[in-house]
């Protein structure tokens, strides 16, 4: 009677949820899985092939340089956008009478999705940046930043952090604000300069928010696609092509199902690990309050 | 105030609306493009345009077909969003409150799902739901967004009814309710701020999302990412429309945020913190 009851109690409340979920998540993940151990064309599988969809994988010189990249871009665009994004917390959380307004700014390119910021940049990149520099001859800018893979690298970089920034920044104020006033007060009283306060009271304290960034960005760092599709196409000459545009390509493209698909396991592997990694040292920064 | 904390001050002013300058200018170019002809464009981008034309607008407003794709994005995302509130509130509340070993360990599941990137299942995905997709793709998609974004959804949810004591729920059911008017009725309504995160962060989600839609959706049940993109990439070389069709492109959303600024930055950090 007692368990009759509670089944149907689940059923009421987390039935559907949990079936979607299922079906959308737990069973292609399984699957995907699965078909890395085996002769899957995409359709069907006749037999257990062992570890050969990874070995070619690896033997695959664009996915050791797709990996380079990826790792290059990951920890670049890490550092670069959340000391942006602490900046602009920063900014916006001092006494200033128009913190508000331009928070409203710093937020806007995160609206706007990555294809279409990918695409505005094209534009000013291979365009407006070209036209105005055979205009006033700046020797950079000659050249568009797109077709060189080294510059096209620092463009991507600048794309990401101005997207992401605004993000990160709230995550930021939201610590910030989060220490108490009697602290702050505290320090000053004793004299502690600005910068000493910031490192030694501020940081510490609101250490949650860089474990939450931190996280955010560098899952975002390893899943990036859309400004990556939008910006370079992964060109010149498939150079830089980020991990998930690469196993797109590879699949959809190229239709190699097998060694995609463990490409894509072994994205999920790293991605899992360097988080695991990245959360469980900054916990141990983290003050208990 | 002494000297040196005004000119803290001051260089904060100055930092500070540089900056907002510069994020907000790649914006403003491509506004000020698109209201110019191609060849004004190339002649100095930089430049105000000294005749305005609109014609840049028309020509992108029907080749991307903008209002069959924002009709699409606003379907999508308003179907999908609020069948994710209605599920996840009501998982998560029954997780929160019915405390046994099986809960939780669906819990730490759907905790853990969170991790996977959709590139790591993406391939097996689309081999697997490719009927389905090809029967109603728009359907499948709002079916996919459930499926990828109750667990985050669910956690925030979760966070929140903990705070709320049980003593509410036991009350209402001493009344009379059943659990179900006791959820909706009750506990459902005293969820305001935490539905409002989880309607901004699954929202702007949703609408930018790209990938998704690029696997699953035809020319007919285009949103307004893919149809920006596809626009783009045929029409790149008349430099005014594609940046017309960049302005359109932007001012939903935009448009929505200017309106609703307060509960996006506060939703945010509502999410940010949990």
């Amino acid at each position: 009677m007692k368990s009759a009851r509670s089944m149907k109690r689940f059923m009421k409340f987390a039935g559907v949820p949990l079936a979607i979920f299922s079906i959308v998540l737990v069973v292609p993940f399984v699957n995907g899985v699965y078909y890395t151990f085996t002769d899957w064309d995409g359709f069907e599988t006749t037999k257990l092939v062992g570890f050969s969809n990874y070995a070619e994988s690896f033997q695959d010189p664009t996915f050791w340089s797709t990996l380079r990249f990826t790792a290059l871009f990951v920890v670049v665009s890490l550092v670069l956008v959340n000391a942006v994004a602490f900046g602009l917390a920063l900014i916006v959380t001092s006494k200033l009478k128009s913190a508000n307004f331009l928070r409203t700014f710093f937020f806007v390119p995160n609206l706007v999705g990555g294809v279409v910021l990918g695409v505005i940049w094209q534009f000013i990149f291979n365009s407006a940046i070209v036209a105005l520099a055979n205009k006033y001859d700046w020797e950079l800018f000659k050249q568009s930043w797109l077709q060189d893979t080294n510059k096209a690298f620092w463009a991507l970089i600048i794309v990401t952090v101005w997207q992401s920034s605004g993000y990160m920044m709230i995550v930021y104020i939201t610590g910030l604000i989060s220490i108490e006033n009697d602290v702050l007060e505290a320090s000053q009283i004793d004299g502690a300069s600005p910068l000493r306060t910031l490192f030694t009271i501020k940081i510490p304290l609101m250490a949650q928010a860089f474990t939450i960034a931190l996280f955010l960005t560098l899952r975002g760092g390893f899943m990036a696609y859309d400004v990556n599709v939008a910006l370079t196409g992964g060109g010149p000459f498939r150079t830089t092509e980020l991990i998930s545009l690469h196993i797109f390509q590879d699949a959809f493209a190229n239709g190699n199902f097998g060694t995609g698909q463990s490409k894509a396991v072994v994205m999920f592997l790293i991605v899992a690990l360097a988080a695991l990694v990245q959360v469980t040292v900054s916990k141990r920064y983290e003050v208990q309050r | 105030m002494s000297t040196r904390a005004r000119w803290g001050k001051r260089t904060t002013f100055l930092v500070g609306y540089t900056l907002a300058f510069a994020y907000v200018f790649p914006f403003f170019l491509v506004f000020v493009n698109s209201l110019k002809l191609k060849y004004d464009i190339l002649a100095n981008p930089l430049a105000i345009p000294l005749s305005i034309t609109w014609e840049n607008f028309q020509q992108a407003y029907t080749k991307m077909n903008f209002f069959r794709s924002l009709t699409n994005s606003i379907i999508i995302t308003v179907f999908s969003v609020s069948l994710l509130i209605i599920f996840s509130s009501m998982l998560a509340y029954y997780l929160a409150r019915t405390k046994t070993k099986l809960t939780k360990y669906i819990f730490l599941v759907l905790v853990a799902s969170m991790i996977v990137p959709f590139q790591a299942l993406m391939i097996p995905f689309m081999a697997r739901f490719a009927q389905f997709v090809s029967w109603n793709n728009r359907g499948a998609l709002i079916f996919f967004y459930i499926g990828f974004g109750v667990a985050l959804s669910t956690f925030l949810y979760h966070g929140f009814i903990s705070t709320i004591p049980t003593e509410i729920d036991e009350a209402a059911s001493i009344d009379g309710a059943s659990d179900m008017v006791a959820f909706w009725k009750i506990i459902f309504p005293m969820m305001r701020p935490i539905t409002a995160t989880v309607a901004i962060i699954n929202a702007l989600w949703i609408w930018n999302d790209f990938l998704l839609p690029r696997l699953v959706l035809t020319n007919e049940t285009q949103t307004l990412p893919l149809s920006t993109y596809l626009f783009y990439g045929q029409y790149s070389i008349e430099y005014g429309q594609a940046m017309a069709g960049l302005v359109l492109a932007v001012i939903p959303i935009v448009i929505f945020y200017l309106v609703l600024q307060k509960q996006f930055i506060s939703g945010i950090s509502q999410g940010a913190v949990k």
